[in-house]
This record gives structure tokens, C-alpha cells and sequence, in this order.
């Protein structure tokens, strides 16, 4: 097949200009942050030494790299701190994710068996809170969780609670919250995979004898795993990394990795160990589920 | 006369104590307030591979669904094996389906898709691996247990579809338009197949379609169905060369028909386009009741003489248009009146030339036998 040189410039360019987008605004502020965590802080701005000067030229370079060094990484090895904080991020993503699969799949299942022209509807039904910034829905969770809000209120009148319970600086609200928020997020790829499911399937498996809960866990389950997988990972990342929601809902006791991320930039002003935690999350943690789903979806597509 | 067209001497419908293997009784089935089967009866014998016929939208698929469990009827009684099978959900009832999209499970390999309906029944893993691999062997998939659906051809997805819905041994096996995904030639091949698998098997086979010749070539008898009801029940050839009625005779095959009033003596049709014309057997109706004359095409011989013989009808035509078919060629002709007919010539001799050229005055004759009357 010939092409002509203008078609194919510009077709590259198109192919091209993601690439560049990621380069600019994901990958070279990362190796910005990779810097930041080899170096120490100082009370200086930027509050971290060394600071590359070209100026001094070849001189500069080495002396700049001669300064860099791991000792942020050994400090998250020796304070227990960390570590509590990357376990209780995973613990809280980990239940948030499996919550949200078990209350986003049956709603997902629903949407896409009601009659097709309700679809609409109910997609952007589910969607309806994004048009309300994130912080302001958090808010009104903080109100209807107060001592006096209105869930206790309910709960106090239906007699369920003699006394109204604390809910706000607790894991419980850290979840509601985190659950609210994310629905969406687990909702859409079910949403999208199960509304292609060939019903003949069921019916072929009714047919074999096969009953309906049964058929589920047999053919619509399995046939679904790709939008299981991607609806979890689209909530396991970011929930890991969550900051607002634990901060304003959560308890300070024991801190999600976000909230640590925070307390060092800008309660502590070491820049260099925040940064130096950051790596660590997107090396440990989002790199190797994300090389995992990469590896899956090659999989399923080679099927 | 019942047994009339019945192939290889199968006909249980002509004993006169028929035991049927499944009634439908009077079912009736509305979608929207369309009556998609009318209050329809109908019995189907053990070993008998039955065709439903029909054009589209007659309701012959939703009849299938409704023995399946897929549809619950909305009046009448469908009874197997003389169970009433209106409480059986479709999981517990004693008949299989092959889906016309085949609707294999895409997430599992060959062996697995037909082993699926074995595993409910929760058989030991011996025995499921045996008759997964008779099952295999018998419709040469040896080599392809292994591979999932999408990996296979068309022809060989039907088969695997087969297989699964064969290996559990149903009492009534329904097929839903199963070889209307093949391409031409295959069809016809697999149709042989199908055929000789049904009788090895001795299973009784119902078969939804609206090809009228894979209906013909498959079944022992046709039910052909229009708007939810039954025209005509009876073997292929009865349904061809007996008719009950216009709409089964111009939906099967082609037909020229001849509107009359029937003559005294109840064997000829009067006052037609191309007068008096004689029927070989007598008609059960009044004398001057309004009938039809309907002769298949190919019955008609084309000549450039007038016949000598009285007997034959015979009427004089002009050739409008040829059509050359190969095997056949069908002449499109007109006769007095303006009237347009049609007649099938084979193509036996060599090709030296048609019988008749266009535009060129004809006779054409046919036989009181092949002359239907028609009451309705």
C-alpha cells in the first residue's frame, strides 16, 4: 500500500500527540518527584538541596549528582509510620473495592435488563453527582454524619440507637464516603459489558439445565471479568492514593498514604521524603497492577 | 390415503390409535395484543423429525420457544410424554435447543460447551469426558475440543451446537433455523447430515424454518403456519401435490391458479380464463361453489402443435419471457385474456436449443391429475 507523505505526517502527529501529552504532564513531572525524593531538604527555596545549576557547568552536574542519595528511602524503611500508612491505604482500597463491586454489580445488572430505552436515563442518573464539585458532596456527608445530622436523627426516631453514635472521624465514615464517591466509577464498565451480554446465553444455559443463579455465576459472571477488573482497578488506584475524603470524614489516627503525602509536604515541609513516599507508591503499588491488567487484557483479547 | 408422500414407510400419524410423544393442545400465545400462536393443536410422534414452516412472523419460532419453556403459552396445554409441561421450567424440561445463533458460551473451549449441560445433571467426570468425546467424534470435531468458539468456521460452530444440545439425549430435540447461518453448499450438505444423524439416533426432531426445500428435504411432515394458525399438517409431498388450500399452494413451490365454479359432476372447474378444465379426482363441495384450479408449472408441457388426445387440458399461450435456470427454464407466458402463466421445462436433452422461442405461439398441456382443485 503506498501513502502519501502529507497523510502520513499528520496521521503520526495524531498517533503522537497522547505520547506527548503523557511525557509533559505525567512522566517528566514524575522524574521531577523521582529527583526530589533522592535529594535532602533544607530550609531554602526550593526547600531541598541539591538544586541542578547549570551555570557551573560540567563542575555542577557531578556535584549535584554526588549530593543525591537514598536516605528518604531509608527513613520509610525505619519508621514504622509509613508502612502502617501504605497497609492501611491498600486495607481501606482493598474492602472499598470488594464493597463496591458487591453494591455497583446488581445496579449495573439492573440498568442493563430494564428496557433499552430507560438506559439513557439511568446512566446519567449515575452520573448526576459529578456535577457537583467532590469537596461540596463531601461536606454535606460531614453534616448528615454529625453527632446531630441527620442520620442519627433517623436513627434515634426509629429507635435503632439509644445514644447517637460518633460516625465522623471514624473508618466507618472514611468508607461511606469513599463508596459514595466511587460508585460511578464501578458502575460504567459493568454497566458497559453487561449491556452487550447476549441474552441467548442465559437462555442456552437454562436450556441445559442450568438455573438462573446458577447461569449467572456460570456464564454471565465470567463473561463480565473484564469489566470487573476494570471497574475495580479504576477504584483500587485512586482510592489508594485518596487524600480528601480520609481527611475530612476519616480519623488522624492512623493516616492513609495521602494524608502522609500532606503531613509531609506541608505540615513537616520535607519535600524530599513526600516525594520520596509518592515513588514508592507508583513503583510498589499502581506499576504492578497496572503491568498485571496490561498482561490480562492481552490475554483476554489473544482468546 | 394419510400415509400418502410419508418417506421410508414412517407415518405413526396414520395409525388410527396415534400415540403422540408431544400434544399441543389449543395454545395460544399474544404479544401486544398480536395473537402470535391462534389457539393451535397440533401432535408430533416419537421418532419423527418434524418441520415447522412458515414465512416470517407466523409465529412458527415462538410455537418452538413456547415446548422449550422460553415462552409460557397463554391458554391451551402442551403435554411430552404425557406430562403437562406448563409447571417444568425450561432447566427441568426433557428437550434441548439449538439456537439459531448458535449461542455457544464464548468463555469456554469446545469440550467445555458441551459438557456444560452434562455437568448439571452433575454425572460423574467419566462419564461426562466419554460421551463429550463420542459426541466429538461423531460430528468430526475430533481435533477442535480444545479451541473456543470464535476460533471455529461457521460450519463447524453449527455443529458444536449440535453436539451440545445432542449430548444430554433429549426426548425432543428443537432446532430454531439451524443452517440458516451456512452458505449455500453447505447447507445442503449438512441437511443430508442432519438427516442421517436424526435416524441413527432415533430421536424425535422438531426444526423451525422458513426454507421451504430444507423443510422438504428434512422432515417425515410439514406444518406450514401463517399469522399463528396451522394451513396444512401432512408429509412433504402431500403438502406439494395436495394442497388444501391457495395460500399453501403459492407458498410452497409456484403456482398457477384458475378461479371457477366447480361443474356438476364435482371433477372439472367451469367458466375459468382458460375454460373448462379437468381435475382426476371429485371434489367434496356443491356444484357452482367457487373454486380454484392450481397446477404446478413443471406438470405443464410445452408443444408447437395442438394435442391430439381429448383428455389433456390443454390452452393455446404466447412465450413472454424465458428464464434460463440451468437444470431448467421457465417460460413466462400469456394466454387469451391477457392472463400470465408459468412453465417449468427440464433441460434434459442437450443444449440445441429451447423448445420454444420467444414471442412464438404455444400449447400447453397438462393432465387431469396434475390439475388441484382448490376450496379455499
Amino acid at each position: 500500500m503506498k501513502r502519501q507523505r502529507g497523510e502520513s505526517f499528520w496521521g503520526m502527529l495524531v498517533v503522537r500527540i497522547p505520547y506527548a501529552w503523557l511525557l509533559a504532564f505525567f512522566l517528566i513531572p514524575f522524574l521531577i518527584v523521582l529527583k526530589m525524593s533522592l535529594s535532602q531538604t533544607a530550609i531554602a527555596q526550593p526547600p531541598y538541596t541539591p538544586v541542578l545549576d547549570l551555570a557551573a557547568g560540567w563542575h555542577g552536574i557531578a556535584a549535584f549528582f554526588s549530593a543525591l542519595s537514598f536516605d528518604n528511602y531509608v527513613l520509610l524503611g525505619s519508621d514504622p509510620l509509613y508502612l502502617l500508612s501504605y497497609l492501611k491505604s491498600v486495607e481501606i482500597a482493598a474492602f472499598s473495592t470488594l464493597i463496591l463491586l458487591l453494591i455497583g454489580y446488581p445496579i449495573a445488572y439492573a440498568i442493563a435488563r430494564t428496557p433499552r430505552r430507560w438506559h439513557a436515563v439511568l446512566v446519567v442518573l449515575t452520573v448526576l453527582p459529578f456535577w457537583t464539585s467532590l469537596l461540596i458532596r463531601i461536606y454535606a456527608w460531614m453534616n448528615i454524619l454529625e453527632r446531630d445530622g441527620p442520620l442519627n436523627k433517623v436513627l434515634v426516631a426509629l429507635g435503632l440507637v439509644s445514644k447517637p453514635p460518633a460516625w465522623l472521624a471514624t473508618d466507618t465514615a472514611t468508607y461511606i464516603g469513599i463508596i459514595y464517591s466511587y460508585l460511578p466509577f464501578m458502575v460504567l464498565p459493568l454497566y458497559a459489558i453487561l449491556e452487550k451480554m447476549d441474552e441467548t446465553l442465559l437462555e442456552a444455559a437454562a436450556d441445559l439445565g442450568c438455573r438462573r443463579w446458577r447461569a449467572f455465576w456460570r456464564v454471565t459472571f465470567p463473561l463480565s471479568a473484564s469489566g470487573v477488573l476494570a471497574g475495580a482497578l479504576l477504584c483500587f488506584i485512586p482510592i489508594v492514593g485518596e487524600f480528601v475524603i480520609p481527611d475530612l470524614l476519616g480519623g488522624s489516627q492512623s493516616p492513609m498514604i495521602g494524608q502522609t503525602i500532606w503531613t509531609e509536604f506541608f505540615g513537616n515541609k520535607d519535600w524530599p521524603a513526600a516525594s520520596a513516599v509518592a515513588v514508592v507508591l507508583v513503583c510498589v503499588l499502581v506499576t504492578p497492577i497496572l503491568f498485571y491488567q496490561h498482561q490480562a487484557m492481552r490475554m483476554a483479547r489473544r482468546d | 390415503m394419510r400415509t400418502f408422500g410419508a418417506k421410508r414407510g414412517f407415518a405413526p400419524w396414520a395409525d388410527p390409535n396415534p400415540r403422540a410423544l408431544l400434544r399441543i393442545e389449543a395454545v395460544s400465545k399474544g404479544f401486544g395484543g398480536v395473537a402470535a400462536v391462534d389457539h393451535l393443536s397440533l401432535d408430533i410422534f416419537e421418532g419423527e423429525f418434524f418441520a415447522l414452516l412458515g414465512p416470517s412472523g407466523c409465529g412458527k419460532t415462538t410455537l418452538l420457544r413456547s415446548i422449550a419453556g422460553f415462552e409460557r403459552p397463554d391458554t391451551g396445554r402442551i403435554v411430552l410424554d404425557g406430562v403437562d409441561l406448563a409447571p417444568v421450567p425450561p432447566y427441568r424440561r426433557p428437550v434441548n435447543m439449538m439456537f439459531q445463533s448458535y449461542a455457544l458460551f464464548p468463555h469456554l473451549n469446545i469440550e467445555a460447551n458441551i459438557a456444560f449441560g452434562l455437568k448439571q445433571e452433575g454425572l460423574p467426570r467419566r462419564e461426562i469426558g466419554q460421551r463429550v468425546a463420542d459426541m466429538l467424534a461423531m460430528l468430526k470435531l475430533e481435533n477442535l475440543g480444545r479451541r473456543k468458539p470464535h476460533q471455529l468456521s461457521g460450519g463447524q460452530r453449527q455443529r458444536v451446537a449440535l453436539a451440545r444440545s445432542l449430548v444430554k439425549r433429549p426426548r425432543l430435540l428443537l432446532l430454531d433455523e439451524p443452517l440458516a447461518a451456512l452458505d449455500k453448499k453447505l447447507r445442503g450438505e449438512t441437511q443430508f447430515e442432519l438427516m442421517e444423524l436424526q435416524r441413527r439416533l432415533g430421536l424425535t426432531f422438531v426444526i423451525v424454518t422458513h426454507d421451504q426445500s430444507e423443510a422438504m428435504t428434512l422432515a417425515d411432515r410439514i406444518a406450514v403456519m401463517d399469522r399463528g394458525r396451522l394451513m396444512q399438517v401432512a408429509p412433504p409431498a402431500e403438502i406439494y401435490e395436495r394442497p388444501n388450500s391457495r395460500w399453501v399452494a403459492d407458498f410452497i413451490g409456484e403456482v398457477n391458479l384458475f378461479e371457477g365454479r366447480l361443474s356438476d359432476d364435482g371433477a372439472s372447474v367451469e367458466g375459468t380464463v382458460a375454460g373448462r378444465l379437468r381435475a382426476a379426482a371429485k371434489v367434496d363441495a356443491e356444484p357452482g361453489a367457487q373454486v380454484w384450479a392450481a397446477v404446478r408449472p413443471e406438470k405443464i408441457a410445452i408443444a408447437r402443435e395442438p394435442p391430439t388426445s381429448g383428455d389433456d387440458n390443454s390452452i393455446a399461450a404466447t412465450v413472454v419471457d424465458i428464464g434460463y435456470l440451468g437444470d431448467m427454464s421457465v417460460y413466462k407466458l400469456r394466454i387469451a385474456g391477457g392472463t400470465q402463466m408459468k412453465a417449468a421445462i427440464a433441460n434434459i436433452g442437450r443444449p440445441t436449443g429451447e423448445v420454444a422461442g420467444f414471442d412464438e405461439e404455444v400449447w400447453l398441456t397438462w393432465s387431469p391429475d396434475a390439475t388441484i382443485v382448490l376450496t379455499r
